[in-house]
């Protein structure tokens, strides 16, 4: 490459790294797909948090420009309050999984059982 | 109810070689940090229900046994639905970890290229070696996914490597490894000040030292003393040197070396011999081969020190193995499992470390606790990821026992 040529970054940065990608699912299709939906995850958690830095922003200074964005760090209180967000909204994308494994803690039988029983007794 | 939140990735002290993040690039770690959390917390104990309840049962029906070795139990798991689905999930995290690592590092590339030149040129501290290959066992497989490994480059001369290494150790550790990433060296400074506080150490060599965030440390504590961080990844060292000049660490340098070849350094050159995390990514005829020149340039009586996960033994349960392997099978760490299941001492004792010198020691990751909550530290939850290590070490002995 030539050197004085800018690099592109967008394009570098998605470099595989070398080694065989296990195959996690039966379809590939799927693998593919668990890759879209968490990057998207993550994408609506930072969109979260930079509004929240705007109303923050906001609410200190009345107004808001993107520069103050870019240097805004939050404080201790402010730190814990946006990671309790963050957990919160990992929990709700992540419900499904976790209900998962209560499930296999519970062993409930299948409902049809139940429907006969109750029918039953 | 704040015990578990991780800091927010702002809350690491930004020494000036730091790649700068935006607000984004930062929102997107910690978002990882606190995924990561999730997926060894909250639902890690999915793969114990998953084992207990299907895997072990299944296989227990189709073999009339139970298994009796770790990748028994990691085929019958990777048939498990619920173990699939975590392991696909951890890896995107993985992934996904590099992604943000590296747009962040590459679309500034050029401004970090100039201020490692500035500060390696100015300090002198940064000695490279063009003719020191990297070994075979690094350049077969990106080790722990990172495009390019420790030792590529996009152009030359860049410090891509070691600055993506640098910002993404929090994201990948949840956050336990404190403000400067050195809660593994922190950790070994705490250890070594309590168990000899008098020993001032003169030479210090640490062998796999990457960007130097746990060499650092040690340089800190031991001003006096002068540090060797080696390593055979010059991209790598590129920005360790530069980080360190940066922080106002002189006394450490960073050399271009193999840790098979220490030729350079005469014998009993060294008081202290350290690796950090670093013997897992190595191969199983390199290893005897590093510990022997180790012991080599090792002065009698001086101190040699390994931090490393615990190793495999009849006494782990083989889930827990399997677990501890996971990195070896997703996350390209293909020296993992078979580092962990020597037996070290005798590793050690072949490469000239009497059976009697040697010690292990359980150590911790030492963080600003006002700042950095305590990793999820049990075990059984983290696998491997915890910051709380076991160290091997020895005390070379200081007149030589002859073995009978």
């Amino acid at each position: 490459m030539d050197e004085t040529e800018p690099l592109d970054w967008v394009a570098l940065s998605g470099k595989r790294a070398k080694g065989r990608r296990p195959e996690f699912f039966e379809d590939p299709a799927l693998d593919r797909l668990y890759s879209v939906v968490f990057a998207l995850a993550g994408e609506v958690s930072v969109l979260r948090e930079r509004l929240d830095t705007v109303e923050r922003l906001l609410e200190r200074n009345g107004s808001v420009n993107r520069a103050d964005i870019e240097a805004y760090e939050p404080d201790r209180q402010a730190g814990e309050e946006r990671g309790l967000a963050t957990r919160a909204y990992l929990a709700r994308i992540m419900r499904g999984f976790q209900q998962e494994v209560e499930a296999m803690e519970a062993d409930d039988p299948p409902i049809g059982e139940l429907v006969e029983k109750l029918g039953r007794e | 109810m704040t015990a578990d939140l991780p800091p927010p990735y702002t809350a690491l002290t930004r020494h000036p070689m730091m790649a700068r993040t935006s607000h984004d690039e930062a929102a997107r770690f910690n978002f990882l940090t606190h995924f990561n959390r999730y997926l060894s917390g909250t639902i890690g104990k999915g793969n114990t229900l998953a084992y207990a309840k299907r895997a072990m049962p299944a296989f227990r029906a189709e073999h009339g046994r139970e298994p009796t070795d770790r990748h028994e139990v990691r085929d019958a798991m990777n048939r498990d639905p619920w173990h699939r689905t975590w392991s696909a999930l951890k890896r995107n995290s993985m992934e996904m970890r590099q992604q943000n690592g590296r747009q962040t590092v590459l679309r500034q590339l050029d401004d970090l290229d100039a201020r490692a030149q500035r500060y390696n040129a100015a300090s002198g501290q940064l000695e490279l070696d063009p003719a020191v290959d990297q070994p075979w066992y690094q350049r077969a497989i990106d080790i722990h996914c990172q495009p390019g490994g420790y030792h590529s480059v996009e152009r030359a001369g860049d410090v891509v490597a070691g600055a993506n290494y640098d910002i993404g150790i929090f994201a990948t550790t949840g956050g336990a490894l404190g403000g400067l990433n050195d809660g593994g060296g922190q950790a070994v400074v705490e250890w070594a000040q309590r168990e000899r506080p008098e020993w001032q150490p003169k030479r210090i060599l640490d062998i796999g030292a990457t960007v130097g965030h746990n060499a650092v440390p040690i340089a800190q504590a031991y001003p006096d003393a002068e540090v060797v961080a080696i390593d055979t990844a010059g991209a790598s060292l590129r920005y360790g040197a530069a980080r360190a000049a940066a922080m106002g660490v002189t006394n450490i340098r960073f050399v271009q070396a193999s840790g098979e070849d220490l030729s350079r350094w005469d014998d009993g050159h060294f008081d202290w011999v350290q690796t950090t995390m670093f013997l897992h990514e190595l191969s199983a005829k390199a290893l005897p081969r590093l510990l022997a020149e180790a012991n080599r340039v090792l002065a009698p009586g001086g101190l040699i020190l390994h931090i490393e996960q615990p190793q495999y033994s009849d006494d782990m349960p083989l889930f827990e193995q399997f677990m501890r392997d996971w990195d070896a099978f997703n996350n390209n760490e293909p020296f993992w499992t078979a580092m962990h299941a020597q037996d070290l001492k005798q590793v050690m004792a072949e490469a000239g470390f009497p059976r009697d010198s040697q010690f292990t020691v359980g150590v911790r990751a030492v963080v600003d606790p006002a700042i950095f909550p305590p990793s999820p530290d049990d075990a059984e939850e983290d696998f491997g990821r915890a910051a709380v290590w076991n160290a091997y070490g020895a005390w070379k002995p200081a007149v030589w026992a002859m073995a009978a």
